[in-house]
């Protein structure tokens, strides 16, 4: 199934990135070539196997519900390209 | 003093702790070499000169006053640039967290500086470790040692090539799909990315989650047990770390392979597989028998599988990691935008590099209403078929031993046009990660172009002891150290 220009113009929406038109040429026969190579997992019948998401060796612990120090908001704050009285700074949200 | 470069931990530690070389000797000496071949080899993002210095003179001034000296006391260390560092720029080789300093250290790199050891800098690496030669940085190449027209591989390029050109005794790298492992190969030292769950990642901007590890590079497997002891173990500050207890890795060294059951799969020694690649590790595979390993075929019949496999667990995992990169809490922002759509857009589009995005692309796409289940759930489904192979396998033996990547270093540009090409150079190495398993590679020969050869061990879940006695014992039957990359025009 050959994906078209309109679709990866859609999953770039999705994504939040933008391609111009070359790009976008480009990108549409890669990402054909990528997805045709992703799908010879086709050919493996999967009905009965269960999905593996992680292979965890963790704890998955909750910690106790104790107080303990966290970053200073100047320290949180310092990497921000903008702020303003102890907040991120950013443009309008709704319009 | 010179010749303190390329020099093991051990010796490090020695001359050390017995006063025989002061830390700020050995420091200075570890950043003289750098500074004399950064030029040609490029490994670094930051080099710490003064800061390193002063790192050093701290672990001296602790053994004037009599302190205990941690165990790596006075071992010069990069740290790749994925890891945050405190005050130190962390970009991730990536335009988007240009000037980003971390506000904390990774648990991994906190627990080197408690260990003694110097952060001599950061390395350089494919933009958020999406590659396999580092020519994905966003800032400069770095060159293979053995062959400065070749890449070092990657996603852990630098911190490869700075071990290899001895400008640090040791480093940290991290493996989604080999980024430790393949780089170790083309470098001709050695790497390991231990089983999922053994060293924290807290700290470690995350790429895919369920498959990332941080691990060690060394000149020798020795070294990178150090390592491996310091900076494994649970962390409360990462859960999916594990809190089974840490064994002395030291210990297993000198174990030697007599009795080790070694499986050799078939599916690693068919197509693609350079004949120098595959004559080195098979004469390393005599040499284990010689040792008094028995070898046993294998068969991994999903092997095939691995790399489409990855690809879409890999990419929707990273697509959904790094939507955060949105110009609102760090690093870059794009100018003038009025509103936050345009903003995030802007933002995203001038601040990742083209392999990112292609994967971001992928990862969204697999993942998007339709598609969901034919590629994600897939592919889940498809890495159970993959690590049951390997537990069936691990049945009859004890190890695998495997080529790490079916070619020797490329030249650069060799692949960069075509991203499949490039996702194959993985093919012996995303499986463990998709297994969760721990895998070592060390140098096992070089080709007649005198570029190194990697062999990879694979163990079980937690095994890293039987994986790197194996790996010891390989490595003083070829002693592969006997060889030196070209860069003093000496060998």
């Amino acid at each position: 199934m050959a994906i078209g220009k309109d679709e990866v113009r859609h999953i770039a929406k999705l994504a939040n990135l933008e391609f111009s038109e070359d790009e976008l040429g480009r990108f549409t026969q890669q990402f054909n070539s990528i997805v045709e190579y992703v799908a010879r997992l086709n050919a493996l019948d999967t009905a009965d196997i269960p999905p593996t998401s992680h292979v965890g060796g963790g704890s998955h612990a909750l910690r106790d519900d104790t107080l303990v120090p966290s970053m200073p908001r100047e320290e949180a704050l310092a990497n921000a390209p903008e702020s303003e009285r102890g907040h991120f700074k950013v443009p309008k949200v709704i319009g | 003093m010179s010749g303190a470069f390329g020099r093991t931990i051990g010796e490090i530690h020695s001359l050390v702790t017995s006063g025989q070389a002061s830390a700020a000797e050995i420091c200075g000496a570890h950043l003289r070499r750098a500074r004399e071949v950064e030029p040609r080899v490029k490994a670094f993002r930051t080099l710490l000169d003064e800061d390193a210095l002063r790192q050093a003179e701290a672990v001296d001034r602790d053994r004037r006053e009599g302190r205990p000296l941690g165990p790596l006391a006075g071992v010069p260390i990069a740290v790749k640039d994925v890891l945050c560092t405190r005050g130190v720029p962390t970009t991730c080789g990536s335009r988007i967290l240009k000037g980003f300093v971390p506000a904390y250290d990774a648990t991994c790199v906190a627990r080197l500086r408690r260990a003694g050891a110097v952060i001599v800098g950061k390395t350089n690496m494919d933009e958020f470790a999406m590659g396999s030669s580092t020519e994905n940085s966003a800032y400069e190449k770095t060159c293979n040692p053995w062959a400065l027209d070749h890449v070092p591989g990657g996603s852990s390029g630098g911190s490869a090539a700075a071990v290899a050109a001895g400008e640090v005794a040791a480093s940290l790298g991290t493996d989604t799909g080999g980024s430790i492992r393949q780089p170790a190969a083309f470098c001709g030292v050695a790497g390991m990315k231990p089983t999922y769950g053994r060293v924290s990642r807290y700290g470690l901007v995350a790429f895919a989650s369920s498959l990332d590890q941080v691990g060690p590079f060394g000149v020798t497997v020795e070294d990178v047990a150090r390592v491996l002891q310091v900076i494994a173990g649970h962390d409360p500050n990462d859960s999916t770390s594990s809190p089974q207890p840490v064994p002395d890795y030291l210990k297993a060294l000198g174990k030697g392979a007599a009795g080790l059951r070694i499986g050799v799969p078939a599916e690693y020694f068919r197509e693609g597989l350079t004949p120098e690649v595959e004559t080195a590790v098979q004469s390393a595979l005599k040499s284990a028998e010689r040792l008094g390993a028995r070898l046993e075929e294998i068969s991994l019949p999903h092997t095939e599988y691995a790399i489409p496999t990855y690809y879409i667990i890999a990419t929707a995992e990273a697509s959904s990691n790094l939507a955060r990169y949105d110009g609102v809490r760090y690093g870059h922002r794009a100018r003038g935008a009025m509103q936050m759509g345009p903003l995030y857009v802007r933002t995203r589009t001038e601040g990742f590099g083209e392999e990112v995005k292609r994967r971001i692309m992928l990862g969204t796409y697999v993942l998007s209403s339709g598609y969901y289940d034919a590629y994600y759930l897939k592919g889940q489904k498809v890495r159970t078929l993959i690590r049951r192979d390997f537990d069936l396998a691990f049945e009859k033996v004890d190890v695998i031993v495997t080529p790490t990547s079916p070619t020797p270093a490329f030249r650069f540009g060799d692949k960069v046009d075509d991203p499949l090409s490039m996702y194959l150079s993985d093919i012996f190495t995303v499986t463990i990660n998709l297994a969760g398993l721990p895998g070592i590679s060390i140098p096992c020969g070089l080709t007649r172009e005198r570029l190194p050869v990697g062999l990879q061990v694979i163990g079980r879940p937690f095994d890293e002891e039987t994986v790197l006695r194996l790996a010891a014992a390989l490595e003083g039957a070829l002693k592969f150290r006997d060889h030196r990359p070209p860069l003093d025009g000496t060998s």
